[in-house]
């Protein structure tokens, strides 16, 4: 590591290098289709699009039926984010504080439920929210995605909390403070990074779900991802809109990654270093 | 040590009423499937464990579930070490290194029939480059209609898409090993394999766990991609148990079937990733043991 | 071992100034110094993780300076104990020897032996990582030694995440094996008493300089740099600017005899004096005149708060001692030593250069 040759990048590099190329490949497929008309795309094989346009987003951005559906996901998934923390930032400060009736088994229990495959609750989700009149709302989804989001921000915040010591808790009770001020002026932003990662895998596993999406949605709150499934069957795979509406759909996941991007490292560790 | 709290209860309520709503509820809904029968007309009967039975025997399930035990073994065996191999090779500092990550972490944030769709015209023979390249090189490749083929993609695709997932969890291990680790053992003159065997390995023994259990999970209960990518096919190529139940339970609206299928799938979930868990976690728990 | 010449240059900016230095075989040296200042980077160098970026490392005339770490022999404990964690205590000693391909009855042997210098017998088969501290610091140590003819043992504050409590223990056993092994010790530390009591020479290293090496003794009594005089002591030596004219000095017109002829030597000049060698007397001839502001009774001994016109000092009356009326300061000329720009300006005649 300190050896005399450290100025010359090590050979070992080109393992991630090659792999961020085995990413990237796909992904300059799909901006590169979205590009292309698709006479362009059916017709020929080119590597970079010869008649550029930019119709495909055009389409996309000015429908109302396309472009609802980000709107709709980014509702639900900004819900779904807001209820779990909501939730689970209690819950996780009583397991990492105190030890209670049945903790340990709740606390299983309630990871299982991160274990439990979407297929199996598509069928009782729909007649569930039904009888509730929720479907096609975005509070269905929202809540239908707390299924796996909240076991998971419970773990998160859970593992952030283990790692603050409990005496602050202690000094701030015997300097007076009540519960809910402590909780909020003191400790909250002790494991802000905490939230903040729990924040970003509710973003990202509500983001990317699908399956109970579709389920729970018809029009009015159908997210993106549904949109562009029924797309591809009915306009006779319209590829040049269909690859355009992909491409949009990486944009926010992107954008939020780049705002997380110094705590990656540390978020995968999930606080218990 | 913790102290002993009952009302820590109150803290854990809105998540019980919450997941009570969202998970116990819907479970107990298929519960009672799955014991019923009915001719429409909201006319149910009881045929105990009937379905269960008939479940547990058919054939498609059967392939079914060894098409999921045997895509999960192939992810994990690829994944894991590939992860393992790529999070030793990054760099620990420098500027690089935030944009590589950001890189890596993009396909984690991408809706997962896009990575259906991202692959299909990647793959495809007419319009993709990986199929067009593979053609014009002479390779017979066709994942709409080959088996071999198929599979191939979808692990591909499952590569492609998680193995960012065990690099991330593992770079983050790694980095948090305090430099001292790495002199001592040039010190004791341990060469890289002794390294990884005694110091990196043993770091990231726990988001391993977390890493194989998660991928694992995930990739049992595969859905969206070979649904959006292959729809099952070519045949029941590529129908895992997942597509089959959607299959049964929306399409065919065999609710009985589906809801004993449900059980019995979401119980295979729970014990294999409790078999995991602990056979991962046993040298701990006798260490911990040990010491008392 | 002898002769270490070393200069590490980092991108321009002297991380570790040019310096020659000697290690004798068998001594126990202390490298004492604020953070920052270098230490632990020479004794990187002497282990072989930090390669200099000129000048050589020469053990028993061999040159090492490009060996690796585990070619030369040596023992290094880090600040923070480092431990293989999924390895027992012996699985741990015997991991250097494994890297080295020794057989099996020879591995035993050295471990065994070495766990029985480190007091360490009746843990061998307990997983490293449950155990305290202390006992991960001496499983650190073992490593090093467990190989014959270990050349020396380097401690980078292996002190600092240990109980105070045991620090004691630690240290003592420290010595122990310092004296059974006979290898040379180099002991990293910020700590002037541990530095003091751990070594028989202390070298004083400032901003990547050496300002000093010699005794417990030498560095008290005579401080060759005013940070050797500050630093070591509490409180440190007292510093007076001032003129010098012959055996003569002047702080704020004040005279004060210096007990040799200095003639004028060039540069800022400020006077130095421990607190200890500074008596008090009332009105007595020949003594400054001072001002009492504040005395700190610490039991054995009192620390007086005094000021000279307009500088402070402090002084030192051992047990029974009382501050008198209309106090004024005596110097112990033996220990009042000048200082030209922060170095010690050799006293004339006494002796030769420091």
């Amino acid at each position: 590591m300190n050896a005399p040759g450290r100025h010359t990048v090590p050979w070992r590099y080109i393992v991630p290098v090659l792999y961020i190329a085995f990413l990237l490949l796909p992904l300059y497929w799909l901006l590169n289709t979205s590009f292309k008309t698709n006479q362009e795309i059916l017709s020929s094989f080119t590597l970079w699009p010869a008649d550029f346009t930019l119709d495909n987003y055009r389409h996309i951005l000015t429908d109302p039926s396309w472009y609802s559906g980000y709107i709709n996901s980014t509702l639900y998934v900004v819900m779904n984010t807001a209820i779990a923390l909501a939730v689970a930032l209690p819950a996780a400060y009583a397991f990492s504080r105190y030890r209670f009736l049945g903790d340990k088994h709740l606390f299983f229990w309630l990871l299982s439920n991160r274990m439990a495959p979407p297929a199996v609750f598509v069928l009782p989700f729909f007649q569930l929210y039904s009888a509730f009149g929720l479907i096609d709302t975005h509070i269905a989804v929202a809540l239908a995605h707390c299924l796996f989001n909240v076991p998971l921000a419970v773990w998160i915040l859970e593992g952030f909390m283990s790692g603050i010591p409990r005496e602050i808790d202690e000094t701030a009770y015997i300097d007076g403070y009540s519960f809910g001020r402590f909780f909020a002026l003191i400790f909250m932003p002790l494991i802000r990074s905490g939230i903040g990662i729990a924040a970003f895998f509710c973003f990202m596993f509500s983001w990317v779900e699908l399956l109970i999406a579709r389920t729970l949605t018809v029009t009015e709150a159908k997210p993106i991802a549904a949109i562009m499934t029924r797309t591809v069957s009915a306009s006779g795979l319209d590829w040049g809109v269909l690859t355009a509406a992909g491409v949009l759909t990486i944009i926010p996941g992107a954008l939020v990654i780049y705002f997380v991007r110094h705590h990656i490292a540390r978020g995968f560790a999930l606080g218990r270093v | 040590m913790k102290s002993w709290n009952n009302r820590a209860w109150l803290l854990v309520l809105p998540v019980l009423v919450l997941v009570a709503f969202s998970a116990v509820i819907p479970l107990m809904t298929v519960v009672n499937y799955s014991v019923q029968d009915s001719f429409g007309n909201n006319e149910f009967f009881w045929v105990g464990t009937e379905w269960f039975q008939e479940v547990l025997a058919s054939e498609r399930f059967h392939n079914a579930l060894l098409r999921n035990l045997l895509f999960s073994g192939i992810v994990l065996a690829i994944e894991i070490p590939l992860g393992i191999a790529i999070a030793l090779c990054m760099p620990t500092r420098g500027i690089g290194v935030s944009f590589c990550l950001v890189l890596m972490a993009l396909p984690l944030l991408i809706p997962w029939n896009v990575v259906g769709t991202i692959w299909q015209i990647f793959g495809r023979v007419d319009i993709g480059l990986l199929g067009h390249w593979l053609n014009a090189a002479g390779v017979e490749f066709n994942y709409t209609s080959d088996v071999t083929d198929a599979w191939i993609t979808i692990v591909l695709m499952d590569v492609w898409h998680w193995t960012s997932l065990v690099v991330l969890l593992c770079y983050s291990a790694l980095v948090a090993i305090p430099e001292a680790y790495y002199q001592a053992a040039r010190i004791d003159g341990a060469g890289r394999w002794s390294i990884f065997r005694a110091i990196q390995l043993p770091r990231m023994k726990r988001v391993l766990i977390i890493a194989v259990l998660l991928r694992f999970m995930d990739s049992f209960m595969i859905y969206t991609e070979p649904f959006v990518l292959t729809g099952g096919g070519p045949g029941n190529a590529t129908t895992f148990l997942s597509i089959d139940l959607v299959q049964m339970a929306v399409g065919q609206f065999d609710i009985g079937p589906a809801a004993a299928m449900s059980l019995i799938y979401f119980l295979i979930i729970l014990a294999l990733s409790w078999v995991f868990y602990t056979v991962m976690t046993r040298d701990d728990e006798q260490a911990q043991e040990g010491q008392r | 071992m002898d002769n270490i010449a070393h200069r590490y240059t980092q991108d321009g900016a002297h991380a570790l100034q040019p310096m020659t230095m000697e290690w004798r075989d068998g001594g126990a040296y202390a490298l004492l110094g604020p953070s920052g200042c270098g230490k632990t980077t020479l004794l990187n160098i002497i282990s072989g993780l930090v390669a200099p970026s000129d000048g050589r490392v020469v053990f028993d005339g061999r040159d090492v300076t490009h060996l690796p770490p585990q070619e030369r022999n040596i023992a290094q404990v880090f600040q923070f104990p480092v431990v293989y964690d999924s390895m027992t205590v012996a699985e741990n000693l015997e991991f250097p020897l494994r890297n080295q391909g020794l057989d099996t009855a020879q591995r035993r042997r050295r471990v065994a032996e070495v766990l029985e210098l480190l007091e360490l017998t009746h843990a061998a088969r307990h997983k490293a990582r449950n155990l305290g501290a202390d006992s991960k610091q001496k499983i650190s140590l073992g490593r090093g030694l467990v190989r014959t003819g270990a050349n020396a043992i380097l401690l980078d504050e292996p002190l600092t995440v240990i109980d105070p409590a045991l620090k004691w223990e630690l240290r003592a056993q420290l010595k122990k094996v310092h004296q059974q092994i006979g290898h040379t010790m180099i002991y990293v530390t910020h700590d002037q008493t541990e530095a003091l009591t751990v070594a028989d020479q202390v070298v004083v290293m400032l901003e990547g300089r050496v300002l000093q090496v010699g005794t417990p003794q030498e560095l008290f009594d005579r401080p060759a740099h005013t940070f050797v005089g500050t630093f070591i002591g509490s409180p440190g030596m007292n510093l007076l600017p001032c003129t010098v004219g012959g055996s003569t000095a002047r702080v704020e017109d004040t005279p004060v005899p210096l007990g040799a002829d200095y003639g004028s030597p060039p540069g800022a000049l400020e006077l130095g004096i421990r607190p200890e060698h500074i008596r008090l007397a009332a009105g007595a001839a020949g003594g400054l005149p001072v001002t009492v502001r504040k005395v700190d009774d610490l039991g054995r001994e009192q620390i007086v708060h005094a000021r000279l016109g307009s500088r402070d000092l402090a002084i030192i009356l051992r047990e029974g001692e009382a501050v008198p009326d209309n106090p004024v300061a005596l110097f112990d000329t033996d220990y009042l030593h000048l200082y030209a720009d922060g170095v010690r300006v050799p006293r004339p005649g006494a002796e030769g250069t420091p």
